[in-house]
């Protein structure tokens, strides 16, 4: 199973509570540029919301140093000590969900800690629970595939 | 599991150094390591040394000339390896930025050889606060250097017996006898050769990296030019470098932010664009076989062709991508996306002392499959496979390798060898387990492998001695320039690219320019002025990403999507851009085009002079062998017997009909020999250089590299005397 943040964008009324909560939890201080969600206005009042969904994995397969691992939630996770701030998880997120704020080492994302739900104004977020997907299943796949195994002499 | 740790090493002397900081991309110091006394020291890098040399390339060949002298030789104890890693390598952010450069007198060459290798060593050396690394004397012992960046010693071991001696093992050992408490071995990088390199000049430096989804060692190598020869000379058996902690600011960027926008715009346009362009991420530089055999580029039966048609598809592309493990990050450095290092797992080997045994092979890349497989005319990737393994395992360059046994093969084809010469080995075209014997051989020391091992213009000269054979005729097909194996693509059809493989300062290989397409293919450079051009600008360009410690790859095996609308495209003008960024985020010193031609133009001029030290860099040591400029055989310049003739009416303004082939080999012969002299005036006019090709007083004082030093040897040559 994996948990996640479920995005609800036809609800959110671009109030930012959300991104003011997680910059405060994660960074000390309300800067939308240091929250783990970003919320994009579109036109018509109408807002898209930018979160992880914990399954397409890429980052987990891009990471050199195995940084991003997935917790037994099915969390996507970074590893401060183990990352290199090379950045490429951030260049293959097809969603932009995987941020960094600039000078800063490490980047980050949302882990689905569920503090941002509480503080929407207009139930646009929920944490949920979904199925493993074959997207989701590659990463481990794939090392597996490649792990060294004894030799055969 | 490895059966050492560090307690079975005998520690012989031990250094502590403070680590150092590094500051805008420079450590301002450099480590000099003397195996013969055991003695390890630290020199300032002084302000002219980092505004004349800049690093990398420039501070190892200036390193390299204060340690030797114009007697020196490669196996004497001053000759020096030296590993330098510039002041932009190291990051993690932009793409290919882990290249160490390592220089030394060639046993190939006999003058300085540079080569650029990825894995962890350069810049886990960088992070204890060294711009460069000089290895210079000759242990009495078996040795291994031990470099902890963290801890900043350096200490000098003896290493147990037992210790194996193959490359892909002892780097296993070494990194579990490393680690801190046995964790984290991706902070170990181990330099070693292999046994092969205890005999043969084209011994290689292998350079690890831990793979964490492997649980297992990679190895890239620094190939060219027989620097494994070197370290095994000094009785080094390994160099192990430690450290714990990356991250993407130890060069502490005067810009930081910018480098990471820098890095992070390349690296989307690689992760957007690799898949419609060159597939680096997949198929890595083994994607260009198809490509080089389609217009008659690829080498086959010892360069004597460019293309099999019916053959091809046993090594195309798509093979290798099926044999590659995917979807993994294939970097050779920390945050490279171009991930081009790609790998196959799992591979049961046929031969040798291994065999039954299932390794990772790494690679084949493009020069290696080309060399070991086409021009071999093998078209069995497990034989390509095989012979990478063993190549890389017993340090042994694929390059130099796939091109002497090409030679070896052609000998075989005309009786010059056969299997009393070769001590029973079949050399028949595409018996790649002949060649993999003479591998083998080769590592256990008898007598034909280290013969082969000796390399092609020693064995033209000593068949002909031996064995009577026509020495005119081995002098055309060994494929060397100055005492090293050209590289794997075909130069026939392309004057520039002749000039790019043999007006090199360190012989025929390709890093310098790569002018086929746009002069064989594309036409953009027709006259000689415009050759001249590209043959002055594309050497001085590519030598700066060797300064600095980049790879070339970003540069243009991934391109923006507009890029075919610049002016030049061929210079690919948003990257270079890139590059002037990405230098003054890191050392915080703005970076133009002149200055960027300066700062290459300077360490390349240099080069050249220390070629002249040494007693060479003369014109006449710039020329290929005629196998690499047109047709050497009949039967040769029959299979292109169309574009010969047509070449000939409407070129040379010679009517072909009616002479013999014999004729017709000879006419074509003078006249392309006729116009490489005539290159070869245009390209010394160009670079600022003497007919003979020296650089002249004046050029040298224009680009800053008029120092005493340079311009003793500068004078001695124009007074004859050099």
């Amino acid at each position: 199973m994996i948990k996640y943040l479920k995005l609800h964008n036809d609800k959110c009324v671009g109030c930012l509570n959300c991104t003011a909560t997680c910059s405060q939890l994660y960074f000390k201080e309300d800067d939308p540029a240091k929250a783990r969600i970003k919320i994009l206005p579109l036109a018509l009042g109408k807002y898209h919301i930018v979160a992880c969904d914990q399954e397409c994995r890429r980052c987990v397969i891009e990471c050199p140093t195995q940084a991003i691992t997935v917790n037994a939630r099915g969390v996507v996770m970074i590893n401060k000590k183990l990352c290199v701030g090379c950045l490429a998880c951030v260049a293959v997120c097809p969603i932009g969900a995987m941020f960094y704020y600039p000078g800063d080492p490490t980047p980050f994302k949302c882990v689905a800690c569920g503090a941002c739900v509480k503080t929407c104004s207009a139930d646009a977020l929920e944490i949920a629970e979904k199925e493993d997907s074959p997207a989701s299943k590659r990463p481990f796949e794939i090392a597996e595939a490649v792990r060294k195994k004894e030799a055969t002499t | 599991m490895s059966a050492f740790n560090r307690e079975n090493f005998k520690l012989l002397n031990e250094y502590k150094f403070e680590p150092r900081a590094i500051e805008k991309g420079y450590a301002m110091r450099t480590l000099h390591v003397d195996v013969g006394s055991r003695v390890a020291t630290a020199k300032p890098v002084s302000e002219d040394m980092k505004k004349r040399f800049t690093g990398g390339k420039g501070f190892g060949l200036k390193l390299l000339w204060d340690a030797t002298k114009p007697t020196t030789k490669w196996n004497d104890p001053e000759n020096e390896i030296v590993i330098g890693i510039g002041p932009i390598g190291g990051n993690t952010n932009y793409p290919g930025s882990g290249k160490s450069l390592v220089v030394s007198i060639s046993p190939m060459t006999k003058i300085p050889i540079d080569s650029n290798v990825g894995g962890f060593f350069g810049p886990y050396l960088k992070f204890g606060g060294w711009d460069a690394m000089e290895v210079q004397g000759k242990a009495d012992v078996e040795t291994i250097v031990f470099i902890d960046s963290n801890a900043g010693t350096v200490q000098f071991y003896e290493a147990p017996e037992s210790l194996q001696r193959d490359t892909h093992l002892m780097a296993e050992e070494l990194t579990d006898a490393f680690t801190e408490d046995g964790h984290d071995p991706q902070s170990i990088s181990v330099v070693s050769a292999g046994r092969a390199a205890d005999y043969s000049p084209m011994g290689l430096l292998n350079f690890s990296l831990f793979d964490k989804r492997r649980q297992g060692i990679r190895i890239k190598q620094a190939g060219r030019g027989g620097i494994g020869r070197v370290f095994r000379d000094k009785k080094i058996l390994a160099m192990v470098c430690r450290f714990s902690g990356v991250n993407s600011n130890l060069n502490f960027a005067a810009d930081p932010a910018a480098v990471q926008r820098i890095g992070l715009k390349l690296h989307r346009e690689i992760v957007v664009n690799d898949s419609d362009q060159c597939k680096m991420r997949s198929e890595g530089t083994a994607h260009l076989m198809e490509i080089m055999n389609d217009y008659d580029l690829l080498p086959t039966k010892n360069h004597k062709y460019g293309q099999e048609n019916s053959k091809i598809d046993g090594i195309e592309s798509g093979v290798w991508h099926k044999l590659f493990s995917q979807n993994l990050p294939d970097g050779c450095w920390y945050g490279c996306t171009m991930a081009c290092a790609h790998a196959v797992d799992h591979f049961e080997l046929y031969t040798g002392p291994y065999k039954g045994t299932k390794v990772c092979v790494d690679g084949p890349e493009y020069e290696t499959a080309a060399g070991v497989g086409s021009n071999l005319y093998v078209y069995d990737p497990h034989g390509i496979l095989e012979l990478n393994f063993y190549c890389d395992t017993y340090g042994i360059d694929t390059i130099s390798f796939g091109t002497t046994t090409g030679f070896l093969m052609e000998c075989w084809e005309h009786g010059i060898l056969n299997l009393e010469r070769t001590d029973g080995i079949d050399l028949t075209w595409g018996n790649w387990k002949g060649a993999a014997q003479i591998l083998h051989d080769m590592a256990d020391g008898k007598r034909f492998g280290i013969l082969a091992g000796l390399g092609t213009k020693y064995l033209a000269e000593y068949f002909v001695t031996e064995y009577g054979a026509d020495a005119q005729f081995l002098k055309d097909i060994a494929l060397n320039g100055k005492g090293l194996e050209q590289s794997e693509y075909i130069a026939k059809e392309s004057l520039a690219q002749q000039g790019g493989f043999y007006l090199t300062n360190k012989g025929p290989q390709h890093d310098e320019a790569w002018l086929i397409f746009m002069d064989m293919v594309n036409n953009q450079i027709p006259t000689f002025a415009d050759k001249a051009e590209a043959l002055h600008y594309f050497p001085i360009f590519r030598t700066w990403f060797g300064l600095q410690g980049l790879c070339k790859l970003p540069w243009n095996d991934v391109e923006p999507v507009d890029n075919a609308k610049h002016e030049e495209p061929g210079k690919v003008p948003e990257h270079v851009e890139n590059y002037f960024k990405l230098y003054t985020a890191i050392t915080g010193e703005p970076l133009t085009w002149e200055g960027l031609i300066n700062q290459s133009e300077r360490v390349y001029n240099f080069q050249r002079i220390f070629n002249i030290r040494l007693g060479y860099g003369h014109r006449k040591d710039d020329y290929p062998p005629y196998r690499s400029m047109g047709p050497v055989l009949e039967d040769e310049y029959v299979m292109r017997e169309e574009r010969y003739d047509k070449q000939m009416k409407e070129l040379i303004g010679v009517d072909p009909a009616g002479k013999s082939v014999a004729e017709k080999v000879k006419i074509t012969r003078e006249y392309r020999m006729s116009q490489y002299e005539k290159l070869v005036d245009a390209v010394f006019d160009r670079r600022g250089w003497s007919p003979d090709g020296c650089p002249t007083p004046e050029h040298l004082k224009s680009i800053g590299m008029d120092t005493p030093e340079v311009m003793e040897i500068v004078n001695a040559r124009n007074a004859g005397k050099a």
